[in-house]
């Protein structure tokens, strides 16, 4: 049997990846490196028995075998062949398993870098990286088998992972198939994005533990790691922003972000990830806020696996039904275990964890990265405390309150505005020191520069407050941000001769980090341009139409010219599609054709806007309801949403950010130089 | 003097934040009530955002395109996790609710597109007023529909 097969070789990585766990303690503890290597060699056999595993339920799967549950549940008859391999994350046990995959891919990877410098991290890394996939790997076994089949009994249909002894062996006809809404490659790559995201935060976390357990508490942990965090949080960040996408395609409300608690489990960790990629600098350069970040990776790790958990378990009411299981209690028991011996370790190691020097200048360079941690963490606690207010109000008023996107909105804008703002003080200021005298003195021209962006826009575009002071941080980072790339580029022409595209070139190059992350700043703005726009200018109307008749909104006008509908018997589905012309201020700009699919397999509609995309606006035309023969009309729901391409526009450029910034550099691992008390900004850059 | 600062700007910052987040929880809190109990209060909760969750009743959904104005009834289901589940988890639950005529109802009037994924025995989360006419009036309507996920067998063999 082929899907007891799968289950053998999961339960036996099971035992390997324990193995690998106790085998490196053991080692460790009596000093026998050969068990070590052991342990690692161990370590290095899960990736290739994962894959196997997962080979197994990818065939079973694309074959239709629909006696496994697994297989009855996510796939059907009618999917083409790249969904039924793509459900292997469709569900909840393969989704675990794939989670377990990945796990073993990246451990497996970290082990294959050279260890000289670095022996005494190996053994520890091993233990964190293999109980956390012994964890998941267990949750498959146990509890979640993805080749669980479903065997006929006196009792009924159940899903059994060995035979019964009365039973017989069960074949659904067909499967019942991904949810159509699903079917989306937004969707496709987003779990997975998110995902590689999860898992990559796992291993700076082990290494921090790493670091702890062995008393090496310099900042070599963040060195080694330094590309792992960055790489992790760009998958996350990739991962929230195809989810947005996929809502705003697909889930035909207009929206990108509906501050869902599952949308928010994957956003906690972004915003412990980001608040930790700041403060790492701070220790790097200055040898300061190392229990932070030790507490930073642990709470992100923390968050990972909540995450995990919540958007596979529907404790909380979400557009994200997913199944509820036996495994949550499991999931806090293991989040509670990590979070309390984290934290046991940094106490245990809280002196050698003692900051190098002092922060004295409020606005020094690390000063301001702290406020930035503080708004990032105050952000984390904002959600935090809306996911779990439910609970708590239940527990102490017996009354179950709920907040909603508004409270998020109410909240959390003056953090970002605030986090805006650092992000066009902070490139401008100085290790160690900076008074109001230097920082101004480089300041003040983008200032006055994005103060007249805004008076313009008060003029032409919009007179509402938020919006413009909005707009007035997204201009002044931008301007600070490309004014600094241009100081640096200026000075490399001057001393190296070089034209203006070859400086640049260059001066990013040299100081990749640096620019990369002033490229990530940058996209941010452009990102933040298309929430000002949607949130503070989303524009709707609705109307039913008679063929010929015209809806306006806006500059916009719609004109209703034709109905069809057909069957694509292959794929199951229905199509209905209206053809609307589109006219702005009198000039034809071509056609828009909103439809409504039905999918017969899962009896589902699923609504395809129409959209006309420009940098200006998106106009977003749903079709809401068509009767056949003999109609009164059809009914359509528009938007226009004002800038929110600038969203996309900026995930891409942000993606481009972090490649720079987390490409490798030969000459990474120089030692730092640490403690500069000083260094004026214009020799750093003009230097780096 | 130093260290003055510091402490006095991350006060500043820790009020700045509780008082976010205790005014904006204070604006926008909505009270989760089952059908049961939002029939057993009446008009006492007039006038505060609530959020209600309910079976779809399918037969009751009326929906006219020209208002774009959707009407149907839902029916009482428990809000507890623990009890869905020892009822024998989401999907029979709602199915229980729609069957059981004794049942307590509430009529609900929503104006906007008609989401994909109302039907029969979905369960509907709706966040919006109870008006005066004993109608709840939703603002916002959420959809789940266990049984397009994850869930049981089959109830009988072929």
């Amino acid at each position: 049997m082929i899907a007891n097969f799968g289950f053998g070789v999961l339960l036996i990585t099971f035992f390997v990846a324990l193995y690998s766990v106790f085998a490196a303690i053991y080692g460790e503890r009596r000093q026998l490196p050969s068990m070590v290597e052991s342990a690692r060699r161990a370590m290095l056999l899960t990736w290739p028995l994962l894959t196997l595993a997962s080979l197994v339920l990818i065939y079973l799967l694309v074959n239709n075998h629909y006696e496994v549950q697994f297989v009855y549940e996510v796939t059907s008859r009618s999917m083409p062949m790249y969904l039924k391999i793509t459900a292997w994350w469709g569900g909840q046990a393969g989704s675990l398993l794939f989670w377990s995959w990945l796990m073993a891919a990246f451990t497996s990877l970290v082990t294959l870098r050279k260890w000289d410098r670095d022996r005494e991290f190996l053994p520890w890394v091993i233990v964190v990286a293999c109980a956390t996939m012994a964890f998941f790997i267990g949750m498959n076994v146990f509890f979640e088998n993805p080749f669980a089949q479903l065997y006929q009994t006196f009792q009924g249909v159940s899903a059994y992972t060995l035979k019964p002894a009365d039973g017989i062996l069960f074949t659904p006809e067909d499967g019942r198939g991904l949810n159509p809404l699903l079917r989306h490659p937004g969707m496709i790559i987003h779990p997975p994005m998110l995902y590689l995201g999860f898992v990559a935060y796992v291993i700076p976390y082990a290494f921090a533990m790493a670091a702890l357990i062995t008393g090496r508490t310099d900042d070599r942990w963040i060195r080694l790691t330094r590309r792992w965090s960055l790489w992790a949080w760009l998958f996350l960040s990739f991962g929230l922003v195809l989810g947005g996408r996929w809502a705003y395609d697909v889930l035909g409300w207009g929206g990108y972000w509906g501050w869902d608690p599952v949308e928010i489990a994957a956003f906690m960790p972004w915003l412990t990830g980001t608040a930790f990629l700041h403060s790492v600098m701070i220790q790097e350069k200055r040898g300061m806020l190392k229990h932070w970040n030790m507490l930073l990776i642990i709470l992100t790790y923390a968050l990972v696996i909540f995450g995990t958990f919540l958007t596979r378990s529907g404790v909380l009411s979400s557009v994200h039904s997913f199944a509820q299981s036996a495994i949550g209690p499991l999931f806090f028991a293991f989040i509670g275990f990590t979070l309390i011996t984290s934290v046991a370790l940094i106490i245990y190691r809280w002196s050698s964890l003692k900051s190098e020097t002092e922060m004295t200048s409020v606005l020094s360079r690390e000063a301001l990265f702290l406020f930035n941690n503080l708004l990032f963490m105050s952000i984390l606690v904002v959600c935090f405390w809306g996911v779990i207010f439910p609970l708590i109000s239940e527990l102490f008023t017996g009354q179950k309150v709920t907040v909603g996107p508004p409270f998020y909105e109410r909240a959390t804008s003056p953090l970002f505005g605030g986090l805006m703002l650092l992000m066009g003080i902070a490139p401008l200021s100085a290790w160690g020191h900076s008074t109001v005298k230097t920082l101004g003195r480089a300041l003040w021209k983008p200032a006055i520069a994005a103060l007249l962006i805004t008076v313009v826009l008060f003029f032409t575009y919009t007179q509402r407050v938020g919006a413009l002071i909005g707009f007035f941080l997204v201009a002044f980072v931008i301007l600070v941000t490309i004014y600094e790339y241009w100081r640096g580029a200026y000075a490399r022409q001057r001393s190296q001769g070089e034209n203006v595209l070859t400086a640049f070139w260059n001066l990013t190059g040299r100081n990749r980090r640096r620019y990369g992350g002033y490229i990530i700043h940058i996209s941010m703005m452009l990102m933040a341009i298309g929430i000002l726009g949607i949130e503070m200018f989303q524009m709707e109307t609705q109307g039913t139409l008679q063929q010929g008749q015209t809806i306006s909104l806006g500059n916009y006008e719609l004109t209703y010219r034709e109905v069809a509908q057909w069957d694509d018997l292959p794929s199951g589905v229905n199509y209905r599609r209206a053809v609307l012309d589109v006219h702005e201020d009198g000039e034809y700009l071509g056609q828009l054709a909103p439809r409504i699919d039905y999918y017969y397999d899962s009896q589902q509609n699923m609504t395809i806007p129409g959209q006309r995309s420009t940098m200006r606006d998106d106009l977003y035309v749903l079709l809401v309801d068509w009767e056949p023969v003999g109609a009164s009309g059809a009914t359509f729901k528009i938007y226009i949403n004002p800038l929110v391409n600038w969203l996309w526009l900026g995930s891409f450029l942000f993606l481009a950010g972090v490649v720079i910034a987390a490409w490798p550099e030969k000459e990474a691992e120089r030692v730092p130089v640490k403690a500069r008390v000083r260094v004026p900004q214009k020799q750093t850059s003009a230097a780096d | 003097m130093r260290i003055n600062k510091f402490v006095i700007g991350g006060v500043l910052i820790l009020g700045a934040v509780v008082f976010l987040i205790w005014s904006s929880t204070a604006a926008s809190a909505e009270y989760f009530l089952t059908v049961d109990e939002l029939n057993a209060k009446g008009v006492g909760v007039v006038d505060k955002n609530l959020r209600v969750s309910g079976a779809v009743i399918g037969d009751s959904i009326q929906y006219d395109p020209q208002s774009l104005t959707l009407s149907f009834e839902v029916a009482h289901v428990p809000a507890d996790n623990l009890a869905i589940e020892s009822e024998g988890g989401l999907a029979e639950v709602l199915h229980q609710a729609v069957m059981d005529p004794s049942r307590a109802r509430i009529q609900v009037v929503y104006v906007g597109p008609k989401p994909d994924l109302l039907r029969n025995e979905a369960q509907a989360i709706m966040t919006g007023r109870m008006g005066e006419d004993g109608v709840f009036y939703a603002e916002e309507l959420l959809l789940k529909c266990p049984t397009r996920y994850e869930e049981a067998v089959p109830e009988q063999a072929g």
